[in-house]
């Protein structure tokens, strides 16, 4: 039996072989940003004796007279409009709370959803204890944020067709957090584990990482479907045939999902990690390049420091080349 | 040991180092993926990794959450292989309790808790030998990394007193000869005290040297930790492009 050993080795920061430097103005908490008091102060910066102090580390941007400081890594910060795909936590008494990577859980009230089949009516008391029904504890949900309150906790809502419940394939089920990391290209977790069948893989990263596009929903022509999700969690499942268009996705397709589907499925997400490692910024054109340069790899070398590397060199060099 | 002497004529401690000296530091950030934030520190022998989680939601009991700040959660614990001996420490015995019950005042005079209310931040750190100003370094840029404001970075460094000299940075054989020692944090900026602790006895007089030394080391504490901070944004940075 084949063994591999890797022993530790140094390794030169990526940042040397880019060979350019950053123009931006970086601070680090207490550091003084101006002593100019004709600016407003904005995330990231507190007033202390006259000056204008930075509280987190990360780049200033400046925009007329605000000036923020905006931080390397935050928990997701909701606006109206974004597209969150978030895991339930609890289930209230006319709502639902979701776990969303944000610094509180966000709602999802009962009056937000559809209602299987479509139809348009006032929730009513049997609605109410059908809840459970619908969504469970340890479920995944694709949504759209509807308000944000003052405290910063979001609202979402799945009034639109194409938002609904997604099963994991990478979670057992009822889990809280269902990531778990597999370098084996094949996604192990026997059928027992799990009470459905499943349809995706969910990946976490950081939302920072995520670029603010048109749409969040893209079919990928390798043949599998991702939705990236503005709070840093991304869904990758398999394309669906064909587009339901009753039921508003909440019946979950449970056919077992065919090995090249999954070997599609499993790449994507390893790309996305090494993507992540290396602090590029997560779209359809950067995702799809980088599945391009990964194929003459074995999906579990595509983790390794320095294949990770390469390919994510390689994807930059496109991506300039695409622009320039 | 007889005829160790803590402090030699010339000025030397036991390990070649002046009074005011300072143990080798190295200091990572961002070591763990799955946390919020993260940072491993060796302060010459002693190692510390720190992992934070927040701001989040409150969990296990609501009826905690306070309205109007956040609530700081500090958790630390000891490897079994730390100490000379190699023994099991339960996690709720009580030198963890008092250093998680330090380390929490610490950090709630530093974070700016009123930007982040009903949610909870986690801090659990673990130490080798466990000192609580290596904790505390860790425990700072672990919170830097993790994106929480604060009102400035947080050095602590320990202080003792030995023949008319005060000692900055203890190291265990220090430690273990029983003289009095200081524990102090420091906001650097500001020059504001987060956090000072002592428990021998220490004549009044010497107290204002003592205090003195240790707050010279916790600035020097702050340069190094400044540098890895800026390296580490100025690395995130490149990458990101502009």
């Amino acid at each position: 039996m084949a063994m591999e050993m890797r022993l530790p080795v140094a390794r030169k920061p990526l940042s040397e072989r880019l060979g350019r430097d950053t123009k931006k103005h970086l601070v680090v908490p207490g550091d003084t940003i101006t002593t100019d008091t004709g600016f407003m102060r904005g995330h990231g910066t507190y007033m202390g004796e006259e000056k204008l102090i930075a509280s987190v580390a990360g780049s200033v941007e400046r925009v007329n007279k605000l000036i923020c400081v905006k931080a390397l890594k935050t928990r997701y910060i909701g606006e109206v409009g974004d597209i969150v795909v978030g895991r339930i936590t609890e289930v209230q008494q006319k709502r639902w709370k979701v776990e969303t990577n944000s610094r509180l859980d966000s709602v999802l009230l009962l009056s937000s959803m559809n209602l299987p089949g479509g139809e348009l009516r006032r929730r009513s008391a049997e609605d109410e204890l059908a809840m459970r029904g619908f969504l469970q504890e340890g479920d995944l949900i694709s949504a759209e944020v509807q308000a944000v309150f003052s405290d910063g906790a979001v609202s979402l809502h799945t009034r639109s067709l194409k938002y609904g419940k997604d099963v994991d394939l990478s979670c057992p089920a009822r889990t809280r957090h269902g990531f778990a990391p597999s370098s084996t290209h094949l996604l192990t977790y026997p059928e027992a584990h799990i009470s459905q069948l499943g349809q995706g893989v969910l990946v976490q990263v950081s939302p920072s990482l995520v670029k603010r596009q048109k749409t969040h929903f893209h079919d990928l022509p390798c043949g599998a479907s991702v939705i990236l999700g503005n709070n840093g969690f991304i869904w990758i499942y398999p394309t669906p045939e064909h587009k339901e268009e009753e039921a508003g996705g909440f019946i979950a397709n449970l056919e077992p999902v065919s090995l090249a589907d999954r070997e599609v499925i499993s790449r994507l997400r390893n790309c996305i990690i090494s993507l992540v490692t290396q602090r590029m910024m997560l779209y359809d054109t950067s995702i799809l390049y980088c599945y391009e340069a990964s194929l003459p790899h074995q999906i579990k070398d595509i983790l390794k420091p320095e294949i990770m590397e390469e390919i994510v060199m390689e994807t930059r060099q496109r991506l300039l080349e695409q622009e320039g | 040991m007889a005829g160790l002497e803590l402090l030699s004529d010339q000025g030397y401690r036991v390990d070649g180092r002046r009074a005011g000296e300072l143990r080798k530091i190295q200091a990572r950030m961002g070591v763990f993926a799955q946390a919020d934030g993260s940072a491993y520190i060796e302060q010459g022998n002693t190692k510390a990794l720190a992992v934070v989680y927040g701001p989040h939601e409150i969990r296990g009991s609501r009826a905690r959450a306070l309205p109007d700040r956040a609530l700081v959660n500090c958790q630390y614990s000891s490897a079994t292989f730390s100490t000379g001996e190699r023994k099991r420490r339960p996690h709720g015995d009580r030198k963890s309790c008092e250093m998680g019950l330090q380390l929490r005042q610490t950090f709630e005079a530093a974070i700016l808790t009123q930007l982040h209310p009903r949610s909870q931040i986690d801090i659990y750190v673990q130490a080798d030998g466990g000192t609580y100003a290596a904790c505390v370094n860790a425990a700072t840029l672990a919170v830097l990394d993790a994106g929480i404001p604060m009102r400035d970075f947080v050095c602590a460094c320990s202080a003792g007193f030995v023949d008319g000299t005060a000692l900055a940075d203890l190291s265990h054989v220090e430690e273990a000869a029983g003289g009095p020692q200081l524990a102090l944090a420091l906001l650097p900026a500001s020059g504001q005290i987060a956090l000072l602790e002592m428990d021998a006895r220490l004549h009044e007089d010497h107290l204002e040297r003592v205090l003195e030394a240790a707050a010279q080391a916790a600035r020097d504490v702050h340069t190094l930790l400044d540098r890895v901070v800026r390296q580490h944004v100025r690395e995130a940075s490149i990458l990101l492009g502009d």
